[in-house]
């Protein structure tokens, strides 16, 4: 048993390096060019921001509209610090400082709201966020509504591969732990939960609070590749894009977020050639899957041999679809 | 010794007073019946015992080792910490997790790894989840579920839903059991097991239980003392052959079921 869970350890890991290492060839050799980069660096960053808003609302069941507000802490936080002192050391002394005030607010703002249940939690993050965007438009530092212009880049393959890996499987290990049980419980039943002596509160404001510090590392290495952010990014309609992505997967799979980040950088950049009807189709597309799988594309499931043939079941209609 | 003091306890909903000053005392080892008619305020009484409800007035007092702690206006999850377990009337499993996930949850107060042990899937995370594993098994397979233990609790029927009630509870690891209706729904050949079963668990486990039951046959046969709550009262107090013979007590329960009694 031992021998076989390692052999599939390091196979995991080789898969993983080999990944890194094509990616990087591609690149080097400029067959991957600017533009497929800058899908990949949104699909990356999207990765994180939804796997880890799975985590909040998948997995725990609290209901957060504020993910991009989380996100825009990591942004500013590190494109503040690089700006001042362009070094990639700054750079990632600035991801970490955006997470890490991320999860400060997450915890300021978790442990009051968390209490609240359903519609209200969703309200209440939705009015951190905008208060965040707010202050932002307001702040010298922050250069109000215009923005700030980044003229340096650090953000690239290298870091893109380590926090997105990082985050996924960090995030699957907190999820296949007891702890992890735990948040999933909360969602099952919060009151069954308690009695069987699980502190809800607690454990409902760490999944805020890591979900907030991914956000915060999804923010930063925005900021230091696409060399612009404005508090308008941030704002309610990207919490809702990060929501459809862990829709679309499905609550509570980690797989299933990862494929429908994929999958919505494609269908958005096979859209590009009709701008003006691309949101339409894009909206069409995401109420037809809703309709035809309305438990997202994996369910509750994680991507496996079985799970392959109820992939084949996408396009059937379910009864009833489940609860 | 008492393990558990009840004292006035009430519980008032706007108008309604669900529980009006019910006193009990439990000693340790003891098992305790609570009946009474539907809608005689037994759950209610189970859920200010574990915290969901906060009681409107009275005291809850539980002695472990020599120790006083005061239950009412605790936390359920501390109320559990400090060592009462609960089954719920109305199933209350996590449906959509798997047999083996619901008794570990239960396990999750005394874990021993951290976050980052959790994390990073140490060492020390491996040798607990073995841990949690083994005794998650050797829990279930008393109540015969232990090769059921990756089905869905969803999927499981009617009667193992109630056992895995049970042995999420037990796996708290607690002092007190309350166990709320936890025949209901079983035929005679289920029920007659789950009361040899409830017997067998109390004195392997060392338990204090306090049952809420309908069916007669298993509360007179097990239990050693009963209380009797009617309309939020508790109109008796005694053995199974006095609260049998006790005027009032078949007055409350006319028009309901003592027959098998
Ligand atoms: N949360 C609640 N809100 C209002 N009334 C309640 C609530 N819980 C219980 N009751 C009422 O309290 C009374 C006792 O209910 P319960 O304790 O469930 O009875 P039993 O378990 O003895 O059948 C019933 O009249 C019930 O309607
Ligand atoms: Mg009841």
């Amino acid at each position: 048993m031992k021998k076989l869970a390692d052999i599939k350890g390091i196979k995991k890991w080789v898969a993983l390096l080999l990944t890194y290492a094509v990616v990087q060839l591609l690149v080097s050799l400029n067959i991957i060019n600017d533009y497929i980069m800058a899908t990949l660096t949104t699909i990356c960053i999207n990765i994180i921001l939804a796997v880890s808003l799975n985590l909040i609302t998948g997995f725990t069941g609290q209901f957060s509209l504020g993910h991009a507000g989380f996100m825009s802490i990591g942004a500013y936080t590190c494109a503040i610090i690089i700006m001042r002192y362009p070094s990639p050391v700054s750079f990632i002394t600035g991801l970490f400082l955006g997470a890490i005030f991320a999860a400060l607010l997450g915890f300021i703002v978790g442990l009051p709201t968390l209490r609240l249940r359903g519609d209200y939690l969703a309200i209440a993050t939705l009015g951190m966020a905008e208060i965040i965007r707010i202050v932002f438009l307001n702040l010298d530092i922050t250069n109000g509504a215009a923005g700030l212009f980044i003229e340096v880049q650090y953000t690239n393959w290298l870091w893109l591969f380590i926090f997105t890996t990082g985050t996924v499987i960090l995030i699957t290990n907190f999820i296949n732990s007891s702890h992890g049980r735990a948040c999933i419980s909360i969602r099952e039943d919060e009151i069954a939960a308690e009695a069987m002596g699980i502190n809800t509160t607690k454990y409902k404001v760490i999944a805020f609070i890591i979900g907030a510090f991914c956000a915060g590392i999804a923010g930063a290495l925005y900021a230091s590749y696409f060399y612009f952010i404005k508090p308008d990014l941030f704002g309610f309609l990207k919490s809702i894009d990060i929501l459809v992505i862990v829709v679309l997967g499905g609550l509570g799979s980690i797989s299933g977020s990862i494929l429908a980040a994929f999958l919505l950088a494609l269908i958005s950049s096979l859209l590009q050639s009709f701008p003006e009807i691309r949101m339409v189709i894009y909206a069409v597309l995401l109420i037809v899957i809703m309709l035809f799988r309305p438990q997202g594309i994996m369910g509750s499931k994680e991507l496996s041999l079985s799970a392959f043939k109820s992939l084949g079941g996408i396009f059937e209609r379910r009864n009833g679809g489940e609860r | 010794m008492p393990i558990l003091t009840v004292n006035k306890l009430t519980k008032s909903f706007g108008g309604l007073t669900a529980v009006s000053n019910v006193s009990m005392e439990l000693n340790h080892g003891e098992l305790v019946g609570l009946i009474g008619p539907n809608g005689a305020g037994k759950t209610t009484v189970f859920n200010m015992l574990t915290g969901i409800y906060t009681p409107s007035s009275g005291n809850i007092t539980l002695s472990i080792d020599g120790r006083d702690i005061r239950l009412n206006g605790k936390k359920p999850y501390k109320i559990c910490k400090a060592g009462v377990a609960r089954t719920f009337q109305n199933i209350r499993l996590f449906k959509d997790l798997t047999v083996l996930d619901n008794v570990r949850i239960s396990m999750h107060k005394n874990i021993k790894y951290g976050l980052l042990h959790g994390m990073f899937h140490s060492r020390l995370h491996s040798d607990e989840e073995k841990r949690l594993l083994d005794k998650s098994i050797e829990l279930l397979s008393i109540l015969k579920l232990d090769h059921k233990k990756d089905e869905l609790a969803k999927n499981l029927p009617y009667g193992e839903q109630r056992h895995l009630e049970i042995v999420r509870a037990l796996a708290t690891e607690p002092s007190l059991l309350l166990l709320d209706e936890p025949a209901a729904g079983m035929n005679p050949a289920e029920t007659a097991k789950l009361t040899e079963v409830i017997g067998w668990i109390r004195k392997h486990f060392n338990l204090t239980i306090l049952l809420i039951e309908h069916d007669m046959s298993v509360v007179m046969k097990i239990c050693e003392r009963i209380y009797v709550l009617d309309y939020g009262i508790v109109i008796a107090e005694g053995s199974p052959d006095e609260i049998k013979s006790n005027q009032r007590v078949i007055k409350a329960y006319l028009g309901e079921d003592m027959r098998n009694a």
